[in-house]
């Protein structure tokens, strides 16, 4: 156990990391923005009248939540190009994050909507809200605002899945510090600052959001 | 159809292998998890302070990192600390550390949630601590954390697909070296989807219906 | 109050019949408001107040009868011989020509007291944001909260709080404001306020049709008192015939059960 420690070679490719984490982060905000579409859609089709709405979104949930996402991030990236489209790996991963988000924002968002009062629904159709404008003004914002504390822990969560980015060759911070691992061996550096690095990331997003949350009113 | 069918067939026992090996090492990684688990929720709970900070330490840390960097982890910073381990127990062990972090704050959150008052009725009728904690709060403190225990469970055996980029030959990988062989990407992705699927769904139904028998009880 | 005993009803239920699943709940029920009336429902718990509101306000379907709010049968129609429910869209517009004002009031918990008042008239009456603004001040100061515009119903008790909901059903110039046990969920000491607030705008002329457990007040405040039973009116007439002493056993009997 004679291992001394030398952070110079992974400080010499510090950049490379940053650039990395940047990349990561930039597919977790691309991935839960369309995630975001996606589960909003799910999740109303979930609380629908529609017995063939529901059967699609619950179908959705269960099939996506029970696969690794890294055999999912694979099917897409390998597989689709035998459908005849044509994705770059970035779009393709997002396509495949997004996907996997979407899922779990259902669940949020489903429990964000069974969380409004009846009320407040029965109170905007009676002053003359349509449906649709009902859900609009009245369901959705109370429904974004309970949910804000689960979209976060969200974000987190896809932020640390998008280092499985590396495994379609994306230089995020996984990829990068493998690589920084493999050319200086530097082993114990590399990954004690890869890791911090990612904790330092989630607990500044944790940060921000517990803001975000603050200066919303609470219901 | 009976292409695929017939390669299945030729590719059966590999697959199988890397199956066991995906269930083996999720199998493992929960029993070592559950054990640093109860032991980090009961120090996150009753610790001094000092002895607190070293296991929200380790809890905040794994729940910080993904778990592909963990994985990696293990399976480098070992040897060049003059720690030989096979990539399979490499993997293990990342995959246990994790599950230990999210047992731990399971433990922990339901270990809170127990009154107060059970402790000093433990007291009351002559226990020690050690008695009181074994026979009063874990058992009430395991029976809240089952369904989340469970859904760790079937995180561990998604998280064990990410073995595959160290080299462990689980189901990912072997359907990887088949699908190499035979390029039949989709469908082979498709069916190690299916196998997870398969395996993640029984465990869930099991855990509900756990939940549902533990909750006539309670 | 001086009524015009001749003047066509703002509001006329006829035979009104209402199922939950295989319970009927409403038998039949036959009412007719006039302009500026202030009618009052009483009866016992489970009779089918909530319901006939409900049905009014068309939050409820109805599987028989007719409801006509001034000259217009609302909710259904008849297309080759058949009832059918109305559109969406032209639900909401009749609902907008009732106010309801609910026991839970049911504010938006994310809008001010101001901006609950203005949703109604910005998005269904597409109002402008100042002029929205403008009513949901008037009305605001007309319940005595010109104070809380910028408060959230999160800071505000709960008499307040039913009254801003007066203020959004009636900023929304209703032809008939429905309400329902608006008291009941509040504490003692704030029902005086809200009971005040109804009491002055049936004093401005507004239609009214209160179902409450408050009978001082329904006897105040009421042109004519409806007793209900089990899905049925079983009488009605003016606050001075039904607590008088000719009234009947029954609603004796009903009365004094529900005397605190
Ligand atoms: N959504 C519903 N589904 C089934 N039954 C219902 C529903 N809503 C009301 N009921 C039933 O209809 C009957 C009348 O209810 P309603 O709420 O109209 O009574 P109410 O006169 O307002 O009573 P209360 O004084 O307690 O408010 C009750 O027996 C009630 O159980
Ligand atoms: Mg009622």
């Amino acid at each position: 156990m004679n291992y001394t420690l030398h952070f110079g070679a992974v400080w010499a490719s510090f950049d490379h990391l940053l650039g990395g984490l940047a990349i990561g982060l930039g597919l977790a905000v691309a991935a839960v923005a369309i995630g975001t579409l996606i589960g909003l859609l799910s999740a109303f089709a979930s609380v629908s009248h529609s017995r063939l709405l529901r059967a699609i979104s619950g179908t959705y949930v269960l099939l996506i939540r029970n696969i690794p996402l890294l055999v999912l991030v694979l099917l897409v990236y390998f597989a689709l190009p035998a459908t005849g489209i044509r994705l770059d790996k970035y779009e393709s991963f997002i396509g495949s994050l997004a996907l996997y988000a979407g899922a779990y924002l259902t669940e949020v968002f489903r429990a964000g909507l069974l969380s409004v009062p009846k009320g407040i629904v029965e109170a905007g159709r009676a002053i003359g809200l349509t449906r649709l404008q009902t859900n609009l003004y009245v369901v959705a914002p109370v429904m974004l605002r309970n949910s804000l504390p689960s979209l976060g822990n969200t974000f987190i969560g896809m932020f640390k899945d998008s280092s499985i980015a590396a495994a379609i060759a994306i230089p995020e911070l996984t990829f990068e510090a493998r690589k920084i691992n493999v050319d200086t061996f530097r082993v114990v550096e590399t990954w004690s600052v890869a890791s911090g690095l990612y904790i330092a990331a989630c607990f500044t997003i944790a940060a921000l959001l517990r803001m975000l949350e603050r200066r919303f009113p609470k219901f | 159809m009976d292409a695929f069918l017939a390669q299945l067939w030729i590719a059966r026992w590999p697959i199988f292998d890397g199956f066991l090996m995906t269930i083996g090492i999720s199998v493992g990684a929960i029993v070592f998890g559950t054990i640093l688990g109860c032991i980090v929720g009961i120090q996150l709970v009753f610790g001094s302070f000092l002895v607190k900070l070293p296991f929200r330490l380790y809890v905040d840390i794994m729940r910080g990192t993904p778990l592909l960097v963990l994985i990696l982890a293990a399976f480098y910073v070992p040897a060049v600390l003059g720690l030989s381990l096979s990539a399979p127990q490499a993997g293990t062990l990342a995959l246990g550390l994790f599950a230990g972090a999210h047992i731990g704050e399971l433990v922990r959150g339901s270990l809170q949630a127990i009154p107060p008052g059970q402790i000093e009725a433990g007291r009351a009728i002559g226990l020690r601590f050690p008695q009181i904690l074994a026979n009063v709060l874990l058992p009430q403190a395991l029976r809240t954390a089952l369904p989340p225990w469970i859904n760790t469970g079937v995180e561990l055996i998604k998280g064990s697909s990410l073995l595959s980029m160290i080299g462990v030959g689980e189901l990912l990988l072997k359907t990887q070296e088949v699908i190499g062989r035979n390029f039949m990407t989709i469908q082979f992705y498709v069916f190690a989807g299916i196998l997870y699927l398969v395996v993640n769904i029984a465990l869930d139904l099991l855990g509900k219906s756990l939940e549902r028998r533990l909750g006539a009880r309670l | 109050m001086i009524l015009d005993e001749t003047a066509r009803p703002l509001l006329d239920i006829r035979a009104l019949r209402k199922n939950f699943g295989a319970v009927e709940i409403l038998k039949g029920v036959d009412l007719a408001v006039r302009p500026k009336e202030v009618v009052s429902i009483i009866g016992s718990s489970g009779s089918g107040k909530t319901t006939l509101l409900r049905c009014v306000n068309l939050l409820e379907e109805f599987q028989g009868g007719d409801i006509i709010l001034d000259g217009e049968t609302i909710g259904y129609k008849t297309a080759g011989g058949k009832r059918v429910r109305l559109r969406d869209a032209e639900l909401s517009r009749q609902r907008a020509m009732t106010g309801m004002v609910f026991q839970s009031f049911n504010l938006f918990p994310h809008l001010t007291a101001a901006g609950n008042v203005m949703l109604g008239l910005r998005k269904v009456k597409k109002m402008g944001k100042d002029e929205a603004f403008a009513i949901a001040e008037k009305w605001l100061s007309r319940v005595g909260l010109g104070a809380r515009l910028n408060h959230y119903p999160s800071q505000l008790s709960g008499g307040q709080q039913q009254r801003v909901a007066i203020a959004r059903a009636l900023a929304m110039n209703p032809k008939l404001v429905l309400l329902d046990e608006v008291t009941s969920a509040l504490d003692p000491e704030l029902v005086q306020e809200v009971l005040t607030t109804i009491k002055g705008i049936a004093d401005d002329g507004a239609t009214l049709l209160i179902v409450t457990h408050e009978m001082r007040f329904a006897r105040e405040v009421s042109d004519r008192i409806v007793f209900m039973e089990q899905g049925r009116i079983a009488e009605e007439g003016t606050p001075e015939v039904i607590f008088g002493e000719g009234r009947s056993q029954r609603l004796n009997e009903f009365l004094k059960s529900s005397r605190h």
